[in-house]
């Protein structure tokens, strides 16, 4: 099987690199670029916890192909709080308790970025339209969707920083 | 000290590890890469009863990245069976397989591909057994007995009483009478006499079990999402026979447990590869794979109540029967715990218990937030409300004439009831609004329940080390798992100290540099490590007083310590100036150390009950008789915390355990056919969602001080999950008029009831 050289966008950061047409991209992201962020769970694109954005847009990183992102700009957990500023989505996370183990939270961040990008400001019933991809074993969700509407809500009226994509 | 002077217990500060969790920073064994770390993958059985002929793993062992291709006999350990209550479970089949997944040959490579794609090299050779693939088939005349000895393990006390019957699957029997059956029955206005099934669960947290060994002239040291970290060390301690100090565990962040981390699972097995192969060895488990690794007991009750005609509950008969699977894992001590919860928190003269666990070829079965309870509640409290509707009382006077006081002992000798049940569950049905009017198709359902807290017989220790600089380190057990444990143990810490939260740092734990703590399980962590916490911490307090008192020139009972500042009336010194002050350099440090050791061995479970962890439930419903679904429009749970450390991690977890009862009772369930697992990942097992989440899911904490723990807390965590069932089933029969026994209530099962009822509103 001939490795498939492509360039990408992650987080801002070009890299050059040369994948096996079989690498998922969650595998491109955690093993090779080292952003761990990126959690595996389901491996079958049922619960969310590998969300990330690729040109905007959230996909499951565990079945999509690397070189599926090529020439494409992918973000992840990584790269949404500049420096010590968290990103609002971040914050509402923090503030409202929507985390407990943490191990959706990276997928379920990134999927509430792509959802208020879509959406500024939606309704909770939109929010748990939006989200049913994303699993949470731990939280119950209520602390989620309120968190969610809490950054819609500070994206709305704070200074738009740092969601540019 | 009052609780109006708390300055960090009772806040609701953020958690410690929120930003590294919403940053792609917090790291979990998954994450863990060690330099020349190598990868296995395993062999499982295709089915669920079979004697193992021959494997031949000469292909596999040849392919490109194969370092090695173990099966039993190739590890390199002085034994191969452990388990918490007998040690039955090999570390690799050996001989005989037992279930349809059971590990039988590991592969390890250079990459996680390459021994996936060994696995498929490899030939075994069995011939298949006859298999019991429930609980009643296993119990049946001629029917395959599944293990022939059993050895005791001996690591807890509670499990040295255990009562397998010889020569059957039953690996636990437990027994307990009070009172004259026949003559409680005989004096009864009425009798009812139901079955109800609850059926397995996976546990699905998101991490799936992953453990890395490394294995070296320094020891064997192993990253692990476990819920154990000691009790695992005392395993492999064992197994490789070497010194409990030649044994090191860690537990990074976990990313979630429910139970399904309590004891050792596949560390052994991680470790043994490791040794084999003379390098690091990371076993990662999928989802699939852990949902093969154990599961919640799937249990039948049956219960026969004889009660009088104005409500008053006169006996109980309680006939609980659990699948284990095919190792008992802690299964024993689950059906302990179930059979003395099955009655249910009321003042019943007479009761008959009888709880069996009994070996079956299915997956082994194991801890579940709640140990058991869920599955006897389900039952226990359908049936009061069967019983009510008979007599034409309202379910919620029933309840609360038969419920046991503040003060009343549940059986005599173990610690008496320390909180007040029919307030708490007055509280929840009035949140709920019972009573007032509904629309047609809804309907209100309570339940409650209470289970011991705090584990049986079970020490933790802490320590707390005031460096020069007035930072704190405290080293605790208790395991990270999501529940907060390490945020609410600083706020003690902090609080005790008299230091700003923000002083504290939690370290991960590590067998070879934090104190003994039994485990992480039972709702303990707040109440009984807490009171581990707040003693070292009051240790430290003291010898720092001690020492300013010398610096200041004055009685240590004249000091105070605010805000990590030490004042002796306008003087004050940081607690960096009295420690350099005493050491006369910028090092030194205070170190405080204290100790949780449970009270007398006495009461039904072996162990005085730290505290009882008492759930409340109500639930609201609207049924669609044209499709048999039912819809949570509200769900409330109350929770007797005692004093929240944390109160917005505190409701937290009570919402969580809350859904984590709602799923089951609607659609979780694991399906098996004949021994085969056919649901094992998220593809088919459903799990909630977003789009489950009732419109309105309250908890409300019950705080009155009156905990045994740290400023009166009891712990929390378990008991959001004991109600949903039966408040939701019991809501749908006064919406709709029928009644399920069995688990879950999908909507075919409500249909198809609605449908046998002759469904007219
Ligand atoms: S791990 Fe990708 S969707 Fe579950
Ligand atoms: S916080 Fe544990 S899965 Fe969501």
């Amino acid at each position: 099987m001939n490795a498939i050289p492509m360039s990408v966008t992650v987080n801002g950061e070009a890299h050059a690199l040369t994948v096996p047409p079989h690498e998922t991209l969650i595998e491109c992201l955690r093993d090779r670029l080292g952003l761990l962020g990126v959690k595996k769970s389901c491996d079958v694109q049922v619960c969310g916890a590998c969300t990330v954005l690729v040109d905007d847009r959230p996909v499951s990183a565990c079945t999509v192909l690397a070189f599926e992102a090529r020439g494409k700009h992918v973000r992840t957990i990584e790269g949404l709080a500049h420096g010590d500023d968290l990103h609002p989505v971040q914050e509402a996370f923090v503030e409202h308790g929507a985390l407990q183990c943490g191990f959706c939270t990276p997928g379920m961040i990134m999927a509430t970025v792509a959802l208020l990008a879509e959406n500024p400001s939606p309704t909770a019933d939109e929010v748990k339209h939006y989200m049913r991809g994303n699993i949470c074993r731990c939280t119950g969700y209520k602390r989620i969707v309120e968190a969610i509407l809490a950054a819609s809500e500070r994206l709305a009226t704070g200074p738009r920083t740092t969601d540019g994509g | 000290m009052a609780v109006d002077r708390l300055t960090v217990v009772g806040r609701s500060v953020p958690r410690l590890d929120a930003h590294d969790k919403v940053t792609g920073a917090a790291r979990y064994v998954s994450d863990f890469i060690l330099p020349g770390m190598a990868h296995a993958k395993l062999w499982r059985s295709p089915v669920p009863h079979a004697r193992l002929l021959a494997v031949d793993g000469a292909r596999a062992a040849a392919a490109p990245g194969v370092l090695a291709v173990c099966t039993a006999d190739d590890l390199p350990v002085k034994r191969l069976a452990y388990g918490p209550a007998y040690k039955d479970q090999p570390i690799l089949a050996r001989e005989v397989v037992r279930y349809a997944g059971e590990p039988v040959v590991a592969v390890v490579a250079d990459t996680p591909a390459r021994a996936d794609a060994a696995l498929a090299l490899i030939d075994v050779r069995y011939e298949e057994l006859p298999a019991a693939t429930n609980a009643e088939e296993a119990q049946a005349p001629g029917a395959p007995v599944i293990h022939t000895t059993l050895d005791r393990a001996g690591h807890f006390r509670d499990l040295d009483g255990l009562r397998p019957v010889a020569g059957t699957n039953v690996c636990q029997h437990y027994r307990y009478e009070r009172g004259d059956l026949a003559r409680a029955v005989a004096e009864a206005d009425l009798v009812v006499d139901d079955v109800y099934r609850y059926p397995a669960l996976s546990h699905h947290a998101l991490e799936p079990h992953c453990a890395v060994a490394r294995v070296d002239a320094d020891g064997i040291t192993v990253w692990s999402g476990t819920q154990h970290p000691f009790p695992v060390r005392k395993d492999l301690a064992e197994i490789f026979d070497v010194p409990l100090a030649h044994v090191q565990v860690v537990v990074p962040l976990i990313g979630g447990a429910f139970g399904g981390k309590c004891y050792t699972k596949i560390e052994p097995l991680a470790a043994a590869l490791a040794a084999r192969v003379r390098r690091p060895v990371r076993l990662a488990l999928t989802l699939e794979e852990s949902a093969r690794t154990i599961t919640r007991h799937s249990v039948v009750v049956r219960l026969r109540t004889a009660v009088r005609r104005d409500g008053t509950l006169l006996a109980r008969e309680c006939d609980v029967v659990l699948d284990t699977g095919a190792y008992a894992d802690i299964g024993p001590r689950v059906a302990t715990k179930a059979g003395s919860r099955a009655p249910g928190p009321y003042r019943i003269p007479c009761l008959r218990i009888d709880a069996r666990c009994v070996y079956t070829n299915n997956v082994p079965a194991g801890a579940y937030r709640g140990y058991g309870v869920p599955q006897v509640t389900w039952a226990s409290e359908s049936q009061i409300d069967v019983i009510a509707e008979r007599l034409g009382i309202d379910p919620f006077t029933l309840r609360e004439r038969n419920l046991l006081k503040r003060g009343e002992e549940y059986v005599a000798g173990d610690t008496p009831l320390d909180g007040d049940m029919a307030d708490g569950l007055g509280q929840a049905a009035r949140a709920i609004g019972w009573g007032a009017p509904l629309t047609r198709n809804r309907g209100r359902g309570l339940a409650c329940a209470m289970k011991d807290g705090g584990g049986t017989h079970a020490v933790s220790t802490a320590v707390v080390h005031i460096n020069a600089d007035g930072s704190v380190i405290l080293l605790s057990g208790s395991v990270e798992v999501g529940q907060g444990a390490r945020t609410a143990l600083a706020q003690i810490a902090a609080e005790t100290l008299g230091v700003p939260f923000e002083a504290v740092v939690v370290p991960a734990p590590d067998t070879s540099l934090t104190p003994y703590d039994h485990g992480t399980s039972a709702s303990r962590s707040t109440t009984v490590m807490g009171l581990a916490v707040a003693a070292a911490a009051k240790d430290a307090r003291e010898q720092l007083l001690a020492l300013a008192a010398k610096l200041l020139d004055a009685p240590p009972s004249a000091l105070t310590i605010r805000e990590g500042k030490i004042a002796h009336g306008n003087r004050t010194l940081t607690l960096a100036e009295v420690i350099s002050g005493h050491f006369g350099l910028v090092g030194g440090e205070v170190t405080g150390v204290g100790t949780f050791v449970p009270g007398e061995w006495s009461g039904s479970l072996g162990g005085a009950t730290v505290f009882w962890e008492t759930g409340m439930g109500a639930a609201e419903v609207e049924v669609d008789r044209e499709t048999g679904e039912v819809h949570v429009r509200k769900y409330v749970s109350a929770a007797d915390v005692g004093q929240a450390i944390n109160p917005r991690e505190c409701a937290a977890q009570d919402e969580g355990a809350a859904m984590q009862g709602i799923g089951p009772a609607l659609f979780e369930a694991r399906v098996g056919e004949r021994g085969q697992l056919l649901n094992p990942g998220l593809i088919d097992y459903r799990v909630p969602t977003f789009a489950d989440l009732p419109e309105a899911l309250d908890s409300l904490l019950i705080e009155n001080a009156d905990g045994p723990g740290p400023f009166g807390a009891k712990g929390v965590g378990e008991s959001g999950t004991f109600c949903a069932a039966p408040a939701i089933g019991n809501a749908v029969a006064r919406a709709v008029g029928v009644r399920l026994t069995e688990l879950p209530m999908t909507p075919e099962r409500v249909w198809h009831a609605l449908v046998s009822k002759g469904a007219s509103p």
